[in-house]
């Protein structure tokens, strides 16, 4: 048997019948499993042990962060409709949902990074004590995911708008959705963990 | 030669209609976490409750999103196999730092 | 996809194909070449560590010496270690997984050439990142494991500390990304019939690294992340001023450093499991013992870690656990040994070379595990932490065992990779000064170490009781650097003027060794169907024929029918093409890292290089 007709290693008959890049992508996440965990282990073990203000009863905003999360929780939602809706040759719609889960990554993201202002007005730096640290550290490391993501399904958009992305290699799409949904679970974790979670300081003042 | 099974065909996907349904479900358990933060009367419950409601929402994303429920097996065992090892880790250092029960 | 052809279309034209030539090695995704490229780097590396080894035993060979500077020797000792952990036998390892695993398992390459080149060149640019403060500024010099608060900007205030935690960064992307290739490439690239239980143990032990590798890279990953913080961004994540805990680095350090020693061992244990059955003529004795002993190995090795923090204070439940944990890890260990005993058991031992290194890996590897289990137990490890006990038991199992284990293949392989057969004499020569040399210069570190001396010290009285062995000690790290010249020697010689190895020179069983040596870019005329384990033994003499002799005559016929007459259909044979891509994107990483350490200006200009790389790694045609 000649594996001679494709182009690509990659795309050889494989011996488990499942896709390498797909394979890969899981890989992967499973990897990233332990890169969060590492932090959200730190985040942990730090959590009510900041000796000095401001303190996260002091700076959250529960209602506002509430409704990023469901923002991006959302765009998980649009993601799988981009990849059903590219599965069944429907272009006009997988051009449209991937647009729309960009444009909620985008809308995550300019929330994180107004988030980040104000408490940085209010007076919690990166440095300032040991809450900042592990906050920002665990959150900024995130809403990185989420800016590679929203890099990659704008590239993926151009391609779907130039007529390259097709039901034929939808796995593209499809591969690129695992890492939104992931991140998507990523936040689903830190949100419960880090926002609503009761913090010591937060129940005494 | 094309491979007759790339993986993203296994099983039946759900239909658009049910991914919405996963999703107004996901909404409601969500407003279900902030409101349970807000009810003085809950302040004892708070924690199991919070950690049932976002496995139950991180679990329905896995399963139906990234379609672990329908697709092969080995993809499973790739991603939960490190996500159980993360949370034996997360456990053991915060055990370590008793850490955790406190907060 | 699969239909574009030309090399035009991408931001750059695909580099023309050519076998031979400095372009060829640079845009090279074959992964023999990348294997090779591996290897010479990482030896390399392993002599500039050697060296570095050689200066700090020179400073302790009389007390009270002021040879080197002290400062000098705390990055002399600092920077042997890293260099032989990091840069010398984790890479010499993967250099392995290069040449070795495809071929074992009936592949023409990885699962994904590119990301195979890119791991090699993200693995030498962190090993030139964690080398430039000889240059500029300082190396590290805190100690291979860093121990907070020392490495903050209070107490490391220099340069050296910067290259550690950039350095160690880009070398984790690469193993990283190395390992994912791997899992794929050992998960779906095997041919056909080569089932999970076919697979060679050297396949099996690069599968159970590579996880290791995955899921415990991220966490050194984040250590480094957060010291970086510390460091340039004044962060607390270890500032006890603020609440900070130096002892979560140690945690996070050792959550990745133990399976980090069974990322170490491994690969040898591989290799020592291939040479073994090969010498002996006999299949592996056990062959399913060995294999879920390493996956116990590799998943109990997550289990561990504290044993390294004895004297942090964990408190008496914890120590309990972490005690009995790694007395447990001792026996699927310990399996291991009884296999590769029972392996030569009974057989028709053929003293080459590689045995020589196999049989001495498994007898200085027996004295390291058990030093190790003295130290598993608390009240114990009290007293050997930190001294030259913990010296000669990690020298005993990481020179002892893997460097043994590592020039074992070197050995084996060598004609396959080059074609040519490796000097005999010489390399007994070789041997004998090395096994003679590492056991004389480790050795009496046992007594040291027992006798009260704290290792990384940078000079010592007289009078202790130290001297002489310390004196031994010195003189036979020299024997070793000896027996280094002669297999450089040798290497050399035997590359102009070795006899031409064949196709399968040791009369081997696994697929490797069907196809001609050096292997044709190609590898496989025609993908090998496999029908049991051992599979080209089984191709030589059918089963029930174990010990060889029986139809030696048919391995000619065979292999020249099987395997050769196919080679006119490789026209239609395509191979991936090579590509700068992975170069230019290794090389924006590296940028980004760098360019941290001296201008937040630079390091946007590695992320603008990165996504070129990326993209047009993206954008480039499949041009075939």
């Amino acid at each position: 048997m000649h594996a001679s007709t494709t182009a690509h290693p990659a795309e050889h008959d494989t011996s488990t019948g499942l896709d390498n890049r797909k394979l890969l992508m899981w890989a992967f996440l499973g990897s990233d499993c332990l890169f969060f965990g590492s932090l959200i282990s730190t985040y942990m073990i730090y959590r009510g042990r900041s000796l000095t203000p401001p303190f996260p009863g002091e700076v959250f905003d529960i209602p506002y962060t509430s409704v990023s999360a469901f923002v991006l929780l959302m765009s998980s939602l649009t993601m799988v409709l981009a990849l059903a809706a590219l599965q069944r040759d429907d272009q006009r719609g997988a051009k449209t949902w991937i647009m729309a889960t960009a444009l909620l990554g985008s809308v995550f993201v300019g929330g994180q990074v107004y988030e980040f202002t104000t408490f940085v007005h209010e007076g919690l730096t990166l440095s300032v004590n040991l809450f900042g640290t592990s906050f920002f550290v665990l959150t900024g490391f995130h809403g990185t995911h989420v800016t590679i993501g929203v890099i990659i399904l704008l590239s993926l958009f151009i391609m779907a708008w130039r007529g390259k992305l097709t039901s034929h290699n939808s796995l593209n799409l499809e591969i690129a959705g695992l890492y939104w949904h992931f991140v998507d679970i990523v936040w689903i974790v830190i949100f419960t963990l880090v926002y609503l979670l009761p913090y010591p300081e937060h129940i005494a003042g | 030669m094309r491979h007759t099974n790339t993986g993203h065909t296994q099983g039946a996907h759900a239909t658009p209609k049910q991914y919405v349904q996963v999703a107004v479900i996901l909404s409601i358990i969500t407003a279900l976490e902030v409101a349970v933060y807000y009810i003085p009367s809950m302040k004892a419950a708070l924690v199991p409750i919070l950690l049932v409601l976002s496995t139950v929402k991180f679990a329905m994303v896995v399963m139906f999103f990234m379609h672990l429920k329908s697709d092969h097996k080995l993809f499973s065992i790739f991603f939960t196999g490190p996500l159980v090892l993360t949370i034996v880790v997360i456990l053991a250092l915060m055990t370590l730092f008793g850490a955790l029960f406190t907060s | 996809m699969a239909t574009v052809t030309g090399t035009m279309g991408g931001v750059l034209p695909r580099p023309s194909i050519h076998t031979t030539g400095f372009w060829s090695w640079v845009t090279t995704v074959d992964h023999k070449r990348i294997g090779v490229l591996y290897g010479v780097t990482a030896f390399t590396f392993f002599l500039i560590g050697g060296i570095e080894a050689l200066a700090v035993r020179a400073q302790l060979a009389r007390p009270e010496q002021g040879m080197l500077q002290p400062a000098l020797y705390n990055q002399l000792f600092t920077m042997h270690a890293l260099t032989m952990i990091f840069l010398s036998v984790m890479p010499l390892g993967v250099a392995f997984f290069n040449i070795v695993v495809p071929l074992q398992i009936g592949a023409r390459d990885v699962a994904f050439p590119r990301l195979n080149a890119l791991s090699y060149w993200l693995f030498l640019f962190g090993g030139i990142l964690l080398n430039a403060g000889w240059l500029f500024g300082g190396s590290p010099d805190v100690g291979w494991f860093a121990y907070s608060n020392l490495t903050g900007t209070d107490y490391s205030m220099g340069a050296g500390m910067n290259y550690y935690v950039t350095g160690l960064q880009v070398l984790g992307v690469a193993s990283v990304a190395g390992a994912l290739n791997f899992i794929v490439t050992i998960v779906n690239m095997r041919a056909p019939g080569m089932s999970m239980m076919r697979l060679p143990v050297f396949t099996w032990m690069t599968l159970i690294v590579s996880i290791l590798l995955v899921t415990a890279m991220p966490v050194i990953s984040i250590a480094l992340i957060e010291l970086t913080f510390d460091r340039l961004f004044g962060t607390n994540f270890f500032n006890p001023a603020l609440g900070g805990d130096p002892i979560l680095w140690q945690h996070l350090f050792w959550v990745f450093g133990h399976p980090e020693v069974y990322i170490l061992i491994l690969p040898a244990m591989g290799i020592v499991s291939e040479v073994l059955p090969t010498f002996a003529r006999k299949p592996l004795f056990g062959y399913a013992f060995v294999i879920y002993s390493g996956i116990v190995i590799g998943f109990m090795g997550w289990g561990v870690w504290a044993h390294h923090m004895f004297i942090t204070g964990l408190g008496p439940v914890a120590n309990a656990v972490f005690a009995l944990s790694t007395m447990l890890i001792a026996i699927p260990t310990a399996v291991k040994i009884f296999n590769w005993i029972g392996t030569l058991w009974g057989g028709q031992i053929e003293m080459k070379t590689p045995v020589y290194f196999s049989i001495g890996f498994v007898a200085v590897f027996i004295v390291g595990g058990l030093s190790g289990v003295s130290h598993a137990a608390t009240p114990s490890d009290f007293q050997q932490s930190d001294t030259y006990y913990i010296v000669a038991h990690l020298h005993y199992v990481l020179f002892g065992g893997a460097i043994f284990g590592l020039f074992s293949g070197i050995y084996y392989w060598f004609p396959k990779v080059t074609g040519r057969m490796m000097g005999e004499t010489l390399g007994k020569w070789h041997f004998w000064l090395m096994f003679i040399g590492m056991n004389l210069t480790f050795g009496p570190m046992h007594w040291l170490g027992l006798n009260g001396m704290p290792r990384r010290i940078y000079t010592y009285p007289s009078g202790m009781g130290w001297d002489f062995w310390n004196l031994v000690a010195t003189i036979s790290s020299y024997l070793i650097a000896i027996s280094m010249l002669i297999f450089l020697h040798n290497v050399f010689r035997s590359l102009r003027k070795g006899p031409r190895a064949g196709n399968d020179p040791w009369n081997a069983r696994t697929l490797e060794w069907s196809i001609p040596s050096p292997p044709p870019v190609y590898n496989f005329a025609e993908i090998p169907v496999v029908l049991a384990r051992d599979a080209y033994w089984e191709q030589k003499y059918g089963s029930g024929h174990e010990n060889g002799q029986a139809h030696a005559a048919t391995s000619e016929h065979v292999s020249e029918g099987q395997y050769g007459a196919a080679a006119d259909e490789r026209h239609d044979i395509h191979m991936p093409w090579p590509s700068y891509w992975p170069l230019i994107t290794a090389f924006g990483l590296f940028v980004v890292f760098a360019g941290l350490l001296v201008n937040v200006v630079f390091a946007a200009l590695g992320v603008l290089i990165l996504f070129y790389g990326v993209y047009g790694w993206a954008l480039e045609p499949v041009a075939e």
